[in-house]
């Protein structure tokens, strides 16, 4: 179970104190898939990023299978269970697929195995073992590994920040499978933001992340038409969904 | 490797040569100035120079698959040598030479080690090189070591050179000259990581003297504490010839590096590029790890490590 309460996150700006999350509240089973949607600038990355420690919430409340998150550090949230797939991940100069891959399993992993990892984004595994993370790979292929180290990480929660973006249709596909598969086959609860209706229609919940707080929740079928039928919010993900 | 050898020898072997024991095919081992051990083969031979201290080695044309190890160690403190040693590779080889030096220094003189290195590579012939320079022991004497390599390649000829200093030495002047004929391509991968107060100066001047010369020029280099690196190498296009260097440096504590590309076209068909950065480790590149469960210690061992590799 994943319980977030009264969760504040505020920053100073030249114009005054802006509260990027305001007052949320989330409780989330565990092996639930949820998907968390919203506006640009709405505060879901940030609720992400609160969650793995990336930022530290002003105030409020995380916990996580029984154990308060807020005041531990990353290094700890991440041996509690939780993982982060970050929306732009760093590139390592010098670091290998296969080095990465390694970290994040905790073990020295055999091609075999990253290639299994690698084949579930969407990457034709035995080209990218051994390449280095730097800048000789594009941006969708940095993504997908990106992805896959958290597939291989196979945390008890795992979060993923638009791991749509700049990937190709046909990696995007072999995604949502993977995500699904995840699903039906793990114990692991997964919270994805996005803006792709094929991902939004594989939630068990889907919840509407707007003005820093949550507006809206509760099963696809019930929140996702709303959602459309918000002028605002529906163009976005109409735009996105293209 | 001879019977009578030290643990602390040993160990100096395995970390500048990876050698557990007596090496396959030629090898000559130096310590503390003298010969410890030393093996010609059919194709290869090594003699001692008359002159100078230092070793000459003679490849034979067309040898091939064959390996030569010339590793030297320092234990004594305050010992001090200048070596020259001149390889010969001969027309159409292809082979592995491992060199490097490793100074063990638990007294309170300096121990220094000056090799100057002359490569004749013959047309055609292929040449895989290693060095790795290495410091240890608890004495205040410091740790000297001044390699300097040149480098001769006759048409076609094609070398790959893997530098590395990974800790433990105070000071290096670092001289690479290279000459490139027509065909001949040469790749330099030099990787530097100095600490305290260690200084490491690295000069380097390849002329791509013939048509179709090549060279890849790789520099990674960490300099951490109060450390101080300086890099200036140097592409001289002297014929239609493609040369790309690129310098990478990452900066901790109080260190400070500057990085000196030069590149110079004296030909029209010349393509030449360099690049360089110096940074400190990316934030982000940390807070990826530490969600993946290493501490920002670990992290940061991590990257330097795939850095340096």
């Amino acid at each position: 179970m994943l319980s977030i309460k009264n969760l504040n996150y505020t920053v100073n700006t030249e114009k005054g104190q802006l509260d990027i999350l305001k007052d949320i509240n989330l409780d989330i089973d565990s092996g639930k898939f949820i998907v968390i949607t919203g506006p640009n600038g709405g505060g879901k990355t940030t609720l992400a990023k609160a969650i793995m420690g990336l930022v530290e919430a002003t105030s409020g409340s995380i916990v996580y299978e029984g154990e308060e998150l807020v005041g531990k550090s990353v290094t700890e949230r991440a041996r509690l269970g939780v993982s982060y797939g970050f929306q732009q991940p760093p590139r390592f100069k010098g670091m290998q697929v296969i080095d990465m891959l390694s970290i994040a399993a905790g073990k020295k992993l055999k091609n075999a195995d990253c290639c299994e990892y690698l084949t579930k984004v969407g990457l034709c595994a035995e080209e990218y073992v051994n390449r280095e993370i730097d800048t000789s790979l594009s941006g969708g292929e940095v993504k997908r590994i990106e992805i896959a180290s958290i597939l291989a990480r196979n945390a008890s929660l795992m979060i993923f920040d638009e791991p749509e973006a700049g990937i190709d249709l046909w990696s995007f596909a072999k995604l949502t499978e993977t995500f699904e598969n995840i699903h039906r086959n793990s114990d692991s609860t997964i919270i994805i933001i996005s803006h792709q209706e094929r991902i939004i229609r594989l939630a068990d919940e889907l919840i509407l992340v707007s003005g820093g707080s949550v507006t809206k929740r509760g099963s696809v079928a019930d929140v996702f038409p709303d959602i459309m039928d918000d002028t605002k919010i529906g163009c976005t993900l109409m735009e996105a969904d293209k | 490797m001879s019977k009578k050898m030290t643990e602390i020898e040993r160990n100096l072997l395995r970390e500048i040569a990876d050698l557990h024991k007596i090496p396959e095919g030629a090898y000559n081992i130096r310590k503390d100035g003298e010969l410890d051990g030393r093996n010609s083969t059919a194709n290869i031979e090594i003699v001692n120079k008359e002159d100078v201290p230092g070793i000459d080695i003679i490849i034979k044309p067309g040898t091939k698959n064959e390996s030569v190890h010339i590793p030297v160690i320092i234990t004594k403190t305050g010992h001090s040598e200048v070596v020259y040693n001149d390889f010969y590779i001969g027309d159409d080889a292809d082979v592995l030479i491992v060199a490097g030096c490793g100074i063990h220094n638990s007294g309170c003189d300096t121990s220094q080690h000056d090799g100057i290195h002359t490569f004749h590579v013959g047309k055609n012939a292929r040449v895989k090189y290693f060095e790795k320079h290495y410091g240890d022991g608890d004495g205040t004497g410091e740790r000297i070591m001044n390699p300097k390599t040149v480098i001769h390649m006759e048409e076609n000829s094609y070398i790959e050179l893997d530098m590395a200093q990974i800790r433990g030495v105070d000071s290096t002047n670092r001289e690479t000259v290279v000459d490139a004929a027509a065909g001949a391509e040469v790749v330099f991968m030099e990787r530097l990581l100095t600490h305290d107060k260690q200084k490491a100066y690295s000069d380097m001047v390849i002329n791509l003297n013939g048509e179709g010369a090549k060279t890849r020029v790789i520099s990674r280099s960490v300099a951490q504490d109060d450390s101080e690196q300086i890099f200036r190498p140097i592409v001289n296009g002297n014929a239609p010839c493609f040369g790309h260097v690129q310098c990478d440096s990452i900066i901790m504590g109080h260190g400070k590096v500057s990085s000196v590309p030069a590149i110079s076209a004296n030909h029209v068909d010349a393509q030449l590029i360099h690049e360089a950065a110096i940074g400190r480790i990316a934030g982000d590149q940390l807070l990826k790890l530490m969600t993946l469960g290493l501490s920002a210690e670990e992290a940061e061992e991590k990257i330097l490590t795939g850095f340096l590799k």
